[in-house]
């Protein structure tokens, strides 16, 4: 039984507003090179020399899928524990550390994209050499998140020791479980710096391309995982409260975490069907777990439904109809996180493709897969935080949220946009649109034709997303601005339903991390001697923008 | 723990869906022998330009009747750029890259691969549709990725 009501620090506010603000910065940021970017591929306006079409995307990238996500599920993270554990004399030099650490990390990584040095994509691979700034930056980034972590894992075990016995607070048991998972997904995003940082010094004539490229995926899925998860606590945990709702299952709810903490890693070959050097019986067992990191999700969205439901029947609504008309549509937290969790259906039946062993190779590299990755991080995950954050504000500075109406449309403007965009996306991508080009034109050729219209429609739902976060803009200078003044500061975290009932071993936590950590070490044993013993060619780095 | 009847039934028809997905997939490479491309031969990619069969980019015809067509990826062009394929072959592509990554993409087939620079990759597709297709790269490869296409006439 949770029901957090620890009262509001402005010491521990002004840490976790600094999370939340820099992801504000972010997402505004990146949407700005979203929408320039959509509308030059479509070639409805063109990109201006100074800023080319690939610097935008990169910088787009960077922004959206590493910045902006990772200091919102960091702030997230650390207003869910300071809430859930009270204590009486808090130090925040760990949180304001790896604030510190990340933001000049991200500042270093952005500037060296802006000024053009590091045109490489948010997946950088190689044998594209950015200057170092850009890896030192990453990988500053990714470090400061590892203090972040420290910082809840030290709280977690504190509430232990002056708990023994009880289980942890629901919302801190998923967010250590989801750093636990990040610290081990990270080791390979760490273990690829520790290839390209001496190489783009200089100091190394080359580097294995396909080793590269195997530990960016060992990070690069799990990274999906860490938004999800992110966005999960919210539905399970926070969601709930708008409708004077309950945690379905407490047990259902950690098992689901457990889950994706030991699956979420072994999984990232299926980003790399169809290169050589990875042979088939790892790519076959790549695509088992990633449709058994499916499960986790199947739990949460009955658990999602079924709280919608219990609260209608506590309500004395019946039905379909009167359940969904009962929930708070005109709150726009819950909208926010409400249209995420609709955009997530289309997401999560376009990822049953991809993982797919034989059907990825029809979408693999096409804008099919650009519109899966916008309707689940672009949709589910960031429309949730966005929801959030107008939660978040007034228990953060005390101010009441200015432009309700504002807010509300945003979401819905973002919810449209990204339907629009995405399944257009999806569209030409089964036509065979590449992602990731400047250009759909290819001087003209019939089929590139046949994307066009697509592709407008497309940056129209683009458009459309840029005026939800212009709106989303307004609402947060507006709150600022106005100053009005709310006595409601207090965070609610959703009790769990009263019949059930939680078993003892899916709350040992750390134990399974190590369960983890040992299948993600023994699914990536057999590429990584199949890359080590094949003839590797080792790639000197190259500057081809 | 007790689990509500309702979330059995979601859970096991949830299970259902996923071995049955496996298994179609586990069927179609085992049986059919539809398996992504997975390359495994080598190559120094600063000697392409002087490694048979590559020095000599293009169609090459096996004594069976079917054919080979050995690529060049570059930035940001194909060799060969332009590919002439008799109607109802069965063709080979042989992929391999001698600078950057890149992507070896046959719009509206399911010949789509990626090309890595060190590796050849390969791919068999039957061409009984006549017309123009269309070739492109479709991993980014640097500021002038999207002229890299080609085109494969099939008649």
């Amino acid at each position: 039984m949770i029901h957090a009501n620890s009262p509001s620090k402005p010491a521990e506010n002004r840490v976790v507003l600094a999370h939340v603000y820099t992801a504000t910065v972010a997402i505004c940021l990146g949407a700005v090179f979203g929408v320039l970017q959509g509308l030059a591929r479509a070639d409805a306006v063109e990109a201006p020399a100074w800023l080319d079409y690939y610097r935008m995307l990169t910088a787009h990238g960077v922004l959206m899928a590493l910045v902006f996500t990772t200091f919102f599920i960091t702030g997230l993270t650390l207003f869910i524990v300071y809430r859930n554990i009270p204590r009486p004399e808090r130090r925040l030099t760990v949180a304001w550390t790896g604030w510190w650490m990340m933001l000049l990390g991200t500042a270093m990584a952005a500037i060296t994209i802006l000024s053009g040095n590091a045109t490489v994509l948010y997946t950088f691979y190689a044998p594209l050499k950015a200057s170092p700034s850009f890896y030192l930056g990453a990988t500053l980034l990714v470090l400061g998140t590892w203090v972040v972590a420290f910082e809840v894992f030290e709280n977690a075990l504190f509430y232990r020791r002056n708990n023994p016995g009880a289980m942890l607070p629901l919302p801190v048991f998923m967010m250590t479980a989801t750093f636990l998972m990040w610290i081990i997904a990270t080791l390979g995003v760490v273990a690829e710096m520790l290839l390209l940082i001496p190489w783009s010094f200089g100091w190394t004539p080359g580097v294995n391309v396909m080793l590269t490229r195997m530990f960016f995926w060992y990070f690069g899925h799990p990274l999906v995982y860490f938004w999800i998860m992110g966005a999960y606590v919210i539905w399970y945990t926070i969601i709930p409260t708008r409708y004077h709702g309950t945690v379905f299952s407490d047990g259902l709810a950690r098992l689901s975490f457990l889950m994706l903490l030991v699956l979420s890693t072994p999984v990232g070959i299926h980003h790399e069907f169809t290169e050589p050097g990875i042979s088939s019986p790892w790519k076959l067992l790549h695509m088992v777990m990633t449709y058994g990191v499916a499960i986790p999700s199947f739990l949460t969205a009955f658990a999602i439904f079924a709280s919608f439901e219990l609260a209608a029947i506590r309500a004395g609504k019946r039905g379909f109809v009167q359940t969904v008309t009962s929930l708070p549509w005109n709150d726009p937290f819950f909208s926010g996180a409400a249209y995420g969790m609709l955009l997530f259906i289309l997401g999560g039946f376009g990822g049953m493709v991809n993982a797919s062993y034989s059907m990825d190779t029809l979408v693999h590299n096409t804008i099919w897969i650009v519109g899966h990755f916008h309707a689940t991080v672009g949709g589910p995950v960031a429309l949730t935080f966005l929801g959030a954050t107008y939660w978040l504000i007034p228990r953060l500075t005390g101010r009441e949220l200015w432009g309700k109406s504002i807010a509300l449309w945003q979401t819905r403007l973002w919810f449209i946009g990204m339907l629009v965009m995405s399944l257009s996306m999806h569209y030409a991508g089964l036509l065979g649109a590449p992602r990731r080009t400047a250009s759909v034109d290819y001087a003209g050729a019939a089929v590139a034709q046949s994307w066009e219209p697509a592709m407008l429609l497309a940056a129209a739902g683009g458009v459309i997303l840029f005026i939800s976060i212009c709106c989303f803009a307004t609402v947060a200078i507006g709150t600022l601005l106005a100053n009005e003044k709310t006595h409601d500061t207090t965070a609610d975290f959703a009790p769990a339903d009263p019949t059930s009932e939680t078993p003892r071993a899916v709350q040992h936590l750390f134990r399974w991390a190590i369960v983890a950590l040992v299948l993600a070490v023994l699914a990536y044993t057999g590429p990584f001697a199949e890359l080590l013993h094949s003839n590797a060619y080792l790639a000197p780095g190259m500057r081809t923008w | 723990m007790h689990v509500h009847r309702y979330e059995r039934v979601w859970m096991a028809f949830g299970f259902a869906i996923l071995i049955l997905f496996m298994a179609t997939i586990f069927v179609a490479a085992f049986v059919d022998n539809i398996n992504p491309p997975s390359g495994s031969q080598t190559i120094d990619p600063t000697k392409v330009g002087s490694t048979p069969p590559f020095d000599h980019p293009g169609l090459h015809r096996n004594a069976d009747g079917s054919y080979d067509a050995y690529y060049v990826a570059h930035v940001f062009a194909f060799a060969p750029a332009r590919l002439t394929i008799p109607r109802g072959s069965t063709v080979t592509f042989y992929v391999t890259s001698s600078d950057v990554v890149h992507g070896f993409e046959i719009a509206q087939t399911d010949v789509n691969f990626m090309v890595i620079p060190g590796w050849v990759n390969s791919a068999v597709h039957r061409f009984t549709r006549p017309g123009t297709y269309l070739l492109v790269c479709n991993e980014y490869c640097g500021i002038g990725h999207q002229d890299m296409y080609g085109a494969i006439e099939v008649k």
